[in-house]
């Protein structure tokens, strides 16, 4: 038994989807996640609260507020009509915004985690070393934190693949555009074709079993000894 | 001369810090106190890593003004903290290289193979921090500092995380620093040895306020100062090895017209030699003694005299410009008659180099 043609694009389009959001969260998360750790602005407990919130929100309260804010009657799909913009929801584009949304807090805990785990003594070093904030960051925070990066750039790309929730109410169900594996899997099921279902199933059951094992050993892999 | 001067007044929660100092930059200042004086806070500010209201200058340099606030990043200051802090993801190379590449290469003031011969980190270099020995990497972090080219050196405790045996071996290395370099270096310290062996300044700091600034000498035997009063309190003297007696073992040495004999050979000829007399190993009397066991008797007149421990006075000698402290018997003191202007015969029991 083989793929069908309509579930190869849908498992395509969902590594397109996952590529696109892992890139997007690490640019987002890593400042968030650094402003999260060094502020003592009194914002910081309600920002970590909501870059939380879609790890306890069920997916579709996240999918329905979005779809209200990104459509044309919503704030923002009201100002992108406005700049003459399309509105994103059942769009490529709309999965990706709610995707990076609903994998935030998988991609900000693990770097800021990182970032915590350094502490501000190898930063001071550099900083008496002449190196300019910037440069601290660059050369200092970015290499020390890297495991935290590979955790959050995994997370988020293995999140991504198993969403369906947000997709389902956001980018319904469009071949090619937004018939990600998850629907195209309860698609199966709804028509009764189990053994496709299944296929897709033990694949996605497989993949994210690998992801966790080499995350494991990755993680084991690093041990930090303090100099 | 150009001059270090500071000031800070700042409020940290209970804890309250007034300093208002002027070092010479060149040499060591030690800047000594009890933990939880506020040595390392001192430092942090002057380092610009900590931040309170001021004034700080250095060498005609403003650092910090009321308008004035230069980052840390743009002080040309080196600092050795009390851990090595190697970044763990370069090699010593690289660590080394780290502050020395963001120096403009005209703006170097010190050579790289200069400071790998100092501290002897050739064989080191290839290595990874992990690798090291705690002393080692604080050697690794003392190179680290003197190659980004400081106008300043600051170190926080840096023997303090390290065991006697690998304190031993780094105190060599920060002697060597001292003769070589004409960079001032700003030492906090906690342990009495260390700034009785390095130091030739003062800053002693008690419970955030600075009670004592000026010569190591001075601060070490006032007895209006805590120092004096210590049970390990001494005198310091800088003196010039003279001559070597190689049957009896001993080493002859002079500070003008103070001359000495210590056991052991120490130094070479013509060297400089810093000794340290304990003031419990100073005795008095009025008139020259015969025939003693004590090698070292020197004619000195007292200065100042003051309380210590019950039954005990700390008598303040000077003979020439050298000072001696003696710590003898209130009932002894009674007994010579001793007041201020006192001739007296000291007779130094024991005399070890700092």
């Amino acid at each position: 038994m083989s793929l069908t043609e309509a579930d190869t694009s849908a498992i395509l389009l969902t590594l397109k989807l996952a590529a696109i959001t892992t890139a997007l969260l690490m640019l987002i998360a890593t400042p968030l996640a650094w402003w999260l750790t060094h502020t003592h602005a009194r914002l910081r407990a309600a920002v970590t609260a909501l870059v939380s919130l879609p790890l306890v929100l069920p997916p579709t309260v996240l999918g329905f507020y979005l779809l209200v804010l990104l459509g044309p009657q919503g704030a923002v799909g009201h100002w992108m009509q406005q700049l003459g913009l399309s509105t994103l929801p059942f769009t490529f584009a709309g999965l990706v915004v709610g995707s990076v949304v609903f994998s935030l807090p998988f991609a900000v805990q693990p770097i800021a985690n990182a970032f915590a785990a350094i502490g501000t003594r190898p930063l001071e070093v550099a900083a008496t070393l002449r190196a300019s904030p910037w440069d601290r960051f660059a050369s200092v925070a970015i290499p020390l934190a890297r495991p935290g990066f590979t955790t959050a750039a995994v997370l988020a790309f293995a999140h991504t693949v198993g969403e369906f929730g947000v997709v389902l109410m956001l980018g319904g169900n469009i071949p090619g555009q937004t018939r990600v594996l998850s629907v195209a899997i309860y698609d199966h099921v709804e028509a009764l074709e189990y053994a496709d279902a299944h296929l897709l199933s033990a694949g996605l059951v497989a993949f994210s079993f690998l992801v966790l094992l080499m995350l494991g050993r990755y993680s084991g892999h690093w041990q930090r000894t303090p100099i | 001369m150009s001059r270090i001067e500071g000031r800070f007044r700042a409020t940290l929660g209970e804890f309250s810090l007034d300093a208002d100092f002027s070092v010479p930059s060149r040499g060591v200042t030690a800047l000594f106190g009890q933990s939880g004086s506020g040595k390392t806070t001192l430092l942090r500010l002057i380092a610009g890593l900590a931040r309170a209201p001021g004034r700080l200058v250095v060498d005609g340099e403003v650092w910090q003004d009321k308008s004035v606030f230069v980052p840390t990043h743009r002080r040309a200051l080196g600092y050795v903290f009390q851990e090595a802090s190697l970044f763990p993801h370069l090699s010593v190379r690289a660590n080394l290289e780290y502050g020395w590449k963001r120096v403009p290469p005209a703006e170097r003031t010190i050579q790289w193979d200069e400071v790998v011969d100092w501290l002897e980190l050739a064989p080191l270099i290839a290595l990874r921090p992990h690798q090291l020995s705690g002393g080692q990497r604080q050697r690794v972090a003392i190179g680290r500092a003197l190659l980004s080219c400081p106008r300043l050196l600051l170190m926080d405790e840096p023997m303090a995380a390290l065991d006697t045996g690998a304190r031993a071996d780094i105190l060599p290395y920060l002697e060597r620093l001292h003769h070589a370099l004409e960079l001032p270096l700003l030492y906090v310290s906690h342990a009495l040895d260390e700034v009785a062996r390095l130091a030739d300044h003062l800053l002693l700091i008690e419970a955030g306020r600075l009670v004592y600034q000026g010569s190591l000498t001075e601060g070490l035997t006032r007895l209006d100062l805590p120092l004096a009063h210590r049970d390990i309190a001494a005198t310091i003297i800088d003196a010039i090895v003279i001559a070597h007696d190689r049957a009896l073992q001993l080493t002859h040495v002079t500070r003008g017209p103070v001359a000495l004999e210590l056991p052991g050979l120490h130094g070479s000829p013509g060297a400089p030699l810093r000794v340290r007399v304990a003031a419990r190993d100073v005795s008095l009397t009025l008139s020259m003694p015969q025939q003693t066991s004590i090698l070292n008797l020197l004619p000195a007149r007292v200065i100042e005299l003051a309380d210590d421990a019950p039954g005990q006075v700390l008598v303040r000698l000077a003979l020439d410009d050298t000072v001696l402290l003696a710590r003898i018997t209130r009932k002894s003191a009674l007994l010579l008659g001793l007041q201020p202007g006192t001739p007296v015969v000291a007779q130094v029991k024991s005399v070890a180099v700092a």
